[in-house]
C-alpha cells in the first residue's frame, strides 16, 4: 500500500520535468499525451512507491502537481 | 470631517511659506513625509521632522527623490496621508512616480518649491518654470491637480486644500510654490481644528468578497482599501481591470485611461479656484499666479490710476486649467496679459482657451528674480491699445 | 497510459499552495523550466510552516519576470515601478508597523536600477524580507547583461561575452548591514523554505538570494541546456557552506555555487532606533504614531 498520492493538474503543466527528475522514489515519468498547450504532462508509473513527500509540489514551477500523504485508516497497521 | 487637533497649531504666527506649508500638511492630517534635501524646499520637511514625532507620525529622509516619491505612496497604501517636498531637479526625478500615483489612484501631495532651471539652474532663486512639467511630466495620458499659493497664509490654507482634493479624486496633487513664496515670512493665521474641514479617505465599507479595487460609481473615483485589512487586493502600474489585475488590451486601456482623465476633467469647474477683481467692463485682464500675481498687482494699480480698465484674474488652480473662465472672459475683453517667471507656459493655455476672441500678451521672465512691475505695466498699456 | 487531470482539488485534497495564489490568473506567464514558480512554492510553504497571519502580510514587487509574483499571490500585493519595490515597501512598513512586508523581485530590479535603495534599506535595517530571484540576466526584456551576469557569459547586449565584473549580492548586502543573508538555488527547495521561515523570525533587513534558471535567455544563449539541465547543474555544483565569508561566494559562469546561510546577526531595526531616539530626546512630548491613520 502506497504511503502517498500524487495529484496532477494537467492543464497547468509546462513539462519542465523537474518533478520526474527529483522525485526521490521515481514515481513519475513524462507521458506521451499532450495537454491543450501542447506539453507532455507527467503521469504516475510507480504509484506504490509514492511517499506523499510533496517534493514534486515544491519543485513544480507551474503549481501543477502536488503530493499528499495517505492518512492510515484507524485500526489498520 | 474636522481636522485632528493634534496636528493644528492654532494661533497667529510669523512664519515663511515653507513652514506654513508644513503646518498645512499637519493640519490636513498628513502624518508621513518622505523627502530628500533640496533648496529651496527643505525647510518644509525640516519643520515636519521636528514636529511630527510630537504629533504621532513619521518622517524619513530617503536616499534620493525617486525613493521619496514612492515611499510616500507605500505609506498611503499602509493607511497614512503622505506627501513629499522638492524643487526642480528633484521634481524631475519624481515624474515616474507621479505617473504611478495617477495610474494606481494613490491620493498624495507633491510640493514643488520652484527655482530657476533647466538642470541645477538657480538653486536659491525663484522661477515658475515647472508648470507644464507638473501637468505633463510623466509619460502617458493622465490628469493631475495643481495649486499655486501666493503667500505664506495660502501655503497653509491651500496645502490643506491640496490634501483634500487628493483624497476626493484619488490623484496626486502638485503644490506649486516658488522660492519667493517659500522663503517669504508673513503673518499666518491658523484657525482652531474644528474650523478646518478635512476630506477623509474614500475607504471602502464593502465586505471582502464584494470589493473590487477599481470598480467605480457615478463619480468615476474608486473606493480604497489599505494593506493589512484582509482585502488581499492587488495594485499595479500596468493597465488593469476593475479587479486591479493586469489586463493589457486596447479596450481596458481605453476604459481606464479615459476614466483617469475624465474624473478630473469633468470636475474642472468645481475644482477651479481663482481670485478675481474688476473683471466687469475690463478691457485687459491680467492673468497671473503665485508670486507673480503680487508683482502684477502693482502694475494693475498703476494702470488703473492712469485710467485703464484692467481686471485681475489670479489662478489658484493651475490644473485642471480653468478654461471655461478664460473662454467666457475672452468674449468680453480685448486682451489678456500673462506675466510669469518662465518663457511662456500658462500663457499657452490662456491663448488656447481664448481661441482668438481676445489677444494674448505674454510677459516672460527667465527666472532668478521677479518682474519689475514696469515691465508688466508696459504690456498692459500695449494690450489696452490693441483693437 | 492516460493522464488523469484532477483539476485543483482531488478527493477533497487541495494543492497546499493554492490558497496563496490568485488561481483565476493561472496559468502564469513564466516560461517552461523557469524557476520563479518554484520559489513561490517555497515561499508558500514557508508561510504555512511559520503560521504567519496572511492578513498581516503584504508583498511588494518591482518590474521584471520576478516582479510578476505580486500579481499571482493572494495577498495585499503591490506591483510597483522598476527598482522601487524597496522604497515602496519602506513606506508601507513605516505607516503600518504591524505588517509583515516582503519584497519579492529580481536581480536587475533590486541591484541595478534599485541598487541604491537596496543598500540604504540594509543600512537603515528596515524590517523587510527581501527575496531576490537571481537568474543572472534581464529576462523580461530579452536577455541583456545584468549587474549579476557572470564574466564571459553571452547576453544580447554582450554578444561577444560579458567582461564587466558582477555584483556578489550576499557580500554587498552584508557590507551594507543586512541582519540575515542566505543563498540557495531553485534546487534547494526545502532549504529555501526554511530560510524564508527564519527570515520571518528576524526583525530587520533580511535578504535571501535564489539562483534560478532562465532557460529561454540565459541558459540557451550560453549553451547550458534547458531548465532541467540547469537544475542538475545546481545539484552537482552547489556546495553548502553555512557561515561562509560572503567575500568568497561570488558566482562564475559554470563553476561551483556556494549556498547556505551566510549572515545571521542582530542589531536594532529602523523603527526601534527611531522610537528610542525620540523617547530619549523628547520624553513625554513624544507621541506614538497611530495605526491606520485615515481609516
Amino acid at each position: 500500500m502506497a504511503k502517498g498520492n500524487v495529484h496532477i493538474v494537467v492543464e497547468r503543466c509546462k513539462a519542465c520535468g523537474f518533478c520526474v527528475e527529483f522525485c526521490p522514489t521515481k514515481v513519475l515519468a513524462l507521458s506521451s499525451v499532450f495537454n491543450s498547450k501542447g506539453y507532455h504532462p507527467p503521469h504516475v508509473v510507480n504509484p506504490e512507491k509514492c511517499s506523499g513527500c510533496d517534493l514534486c509540489g515544491m519543485y513544480c514551477p507551474d503549481f501543477a502537481i502536488y503530493g499528499t500523504r495517505v492518512v492510515p485508516v484507524r485500526g489498520e497497521k | 470631517m474636522k481636522a485632528d487637533p493634534r496636528g493644528v497649531l492654532t494661533g497667529v504666527h510669523f512664519i515663511d511659506g515653507d513652514h506654513a506649508c508644513c503646518e498645512g500638511a499637519l493640519a490636513a492630517g498628513a502624518r508621513f513625509a518622505a523627502g530628500y534635501p533640496i533648496t529651496p524646499s527643505t525647510e518644509v520637511v525640516e519643520r515636519f521632522a521636528a514636529r511630527v514625532p510630537t504629533v504621532g507620525g513619521t518622517f524619513i529622509q530617503m536616499e534620493d527623490e525617486l525613493a521619496a516619491s514612492i515611499t510616500l505612496q507605500g505609506a498611503v497604501w499602509g493607511g497614512a496621508k503622505a506627501f513629499t517636498v522638492t524643487s526642480g531637479p528633484g521634481f524631475s526625478l519624481m515624474m515616474e512616480h507621479i505617473g504611478y500615483a495617477a495610474m494606481t489612484e494613490t491620493p498624495c501631495v507633491f510640493v514643488d518649491v520652484q527655482r530657476g532651471g533647466p538642470s541645477t539652474g538657480l538653486p536659491t532663486l525663484p522661477a515658475q518654470a515647472d508648470m507644464m512639467q507638473a501637468r505633463w511630466g510623466s509619460h502617458g495620458d493622465y490628469e493631475i491637480i495643481a495649486l499655486c499659493p501666493n503667500s505664506p497664509q495660502e501655503c497653509f490654507d491651500l496645502t490643506i486644500k491640496a490634501f483634500n482634493l487628493a483624497e476626493e479624486f484619488r490623484v496626486p496633487v502638485m503644490f506649486m510654490m516658488d522660492e519667493v513664496v517659500g522663503h517669504m515670512t508673513e503673518k499666518v493665521v491658523i484657525p482652531p481644528a474644528d474650523e478646518i474641514e478635512v476630506t477623509p479617505r474614500r475607504h471602502t465599507h464593502k465586505a471582502v468578497e464584494d470589493y473590487l479595487p477599481y470598480q467605480t460609481n457615478g463619480d468615476m473615483v474608486p473606493e480604497m482599501a489599505h494593506a493589512g485589512e484582509g482585502y488581499r487586493f492587488h495594485v499595479t502600474g500596468l493597465t488593469h481591470d476593475e479587479r486591479g489585475y493586469p489586463n493589457m488590451t486596447p479596450q481596458t486601456q481605453d476604459k481606464l485611461v479615459r476614466r483617469l482623465q475624465n474624473k478630473v476633467r469633468a470636475a474642472t469647474d468645481r475644482i477651479a479656484m481663482f481670485e478675481e477683481e474688476q473683471l466687469e467692463g475690463a478691457d485687459v485682464v491680467v492673468v497671473s499666479y503665485g508670486i507673480t500675481s503680487r508683482v502684477a498687482q502693482r502694475a494693475i494699480d498703476v494702470a488703473r490710476e492712469r485710467g485703464m480698465r484692467v481686471g485681475k484674474l489670479r489662478l489658484i488652480t493651475a490644473w485642471p486649467f480653468p478654461e471655461n473662465k478664460i473662454r467666457e472672459l475672452a468674449a468680453e475683453v480685448k486682451a489678456f496679459v500673462v506675466p510669469e517667471l518662465n518663457l511662456g507656459q500658462m500663457v499657452r493655455e490662456v491663448e488656447r482657451a481664448a481661441d482668438g476672441r481676445a489677444k494674448t500678451y505674454p510677459v516672460s521672465h527667465a527666472g532668478g528674480g521677479v518682474h519689475n512691475p514696469e515691465e508688466i505695466l508696459r504690456v498692459i498699456v500695449e494690450a489696452s491699445r490693441c483693437r | 497510459m492516460p493522464v488523469k487531470d484532477v483539476g485543483l482539488v482531488d478527493q477533497g485534497v487541495v494543492n497546499p499552495v493554492e490558497p496563496f495564489l490568485r488561481s483565476d490568473r493561472m496559468p502564469h506567464i513564466w516560461c517552461p523550466g523557469c524557476g520563479i514558480g518554484t520559489t513561490v512554492n517555497c515561499f508558500a510553504r514557508a508561510l504555512i510552516e511559520s503560521k504567519i497571519d496572511l492578513q498581516s502580510l503584504a508583498l511588494v514587487s518591482g518590474i521584471g519576470c520576478t516582479g510578476r509574483v505580486a500579481g499571482y499571490v493572494k495577498l495585499d500585493s503591490f506591483h510597483t515601478t522598476h527598482g522601487r519595490a524597496i522604497p515602496f515597501a519602506t513606506g508601507l512598513k513605516l505607516a503600518n508597523p504591524k505588517l509583515n512586508v516582503v519584497v519579492y523581485s529580481g536581480d536587475g530590479d533590486l541591484s541595478a536600477i534599485g541598487g541604491n535603495h537596496l543598500i540604504h534599506a540594509a543600512r537603515r535595517n528596515i524590517d523587510l524580507k527581501v527575496i531576490c530571484v537571481n537568474n543572472l540576466i534581464y529576462a523580461m526584456t530579452g536577455g541583456q547583461t545584468a549587474p549579476t551576469t557572470p564574466g564571459h557569459a553571452t547576453t544580447s547586449t554582450n554578444p561577444y561575452g560579458t567582461f564587466e565584473p558582477a555584483f556578489n549580492l550576499p557580500h554587498l548586502v552584508e557590507a551594507a548591514g543586512a541582519v540575515y543573508v542566505a543563498r540557495w538555488t531553485t534546487f534547494h527547495v526545502r532549504q529555501l523554505a526554511r530560510s524564508i521561515g527564519e527570515a520571518f523570525q528576524k526583525k530587520g533587513f533580511s535578504f535571501i538570494e535564489v539562483i534560478s534558471p532562465c532557460p529561454t535567455l540565459y541558459q540557451r544563449r550560453n549553451k547550458m541546456g534547458d531548465g532541467l539541465d540547469t537544475m542538475k547543474y545546481y545539484k552537482e555544483q552547489s556546495k553548502t557552506r553555512h557561515g561562509a565569508p560572503t567575500s568568497e561566494v561570488g558566482l562564475t559562469l559554470k563553476g561551483e555555487i556556494i549556498v547556505g546561510k551566510f549572515v545571521d546577526r542582530d542589531r536594532p531595526d529602523y523603527q526601534t532606533m527611531m522610537r528610542a531616539q525620540y523617547v530619549e530626546a523628547l520624553g513625554e512630548r513624544f507621541v506614538e504614531a497611530p495605526e491606520m491613520v485615515c481609516s
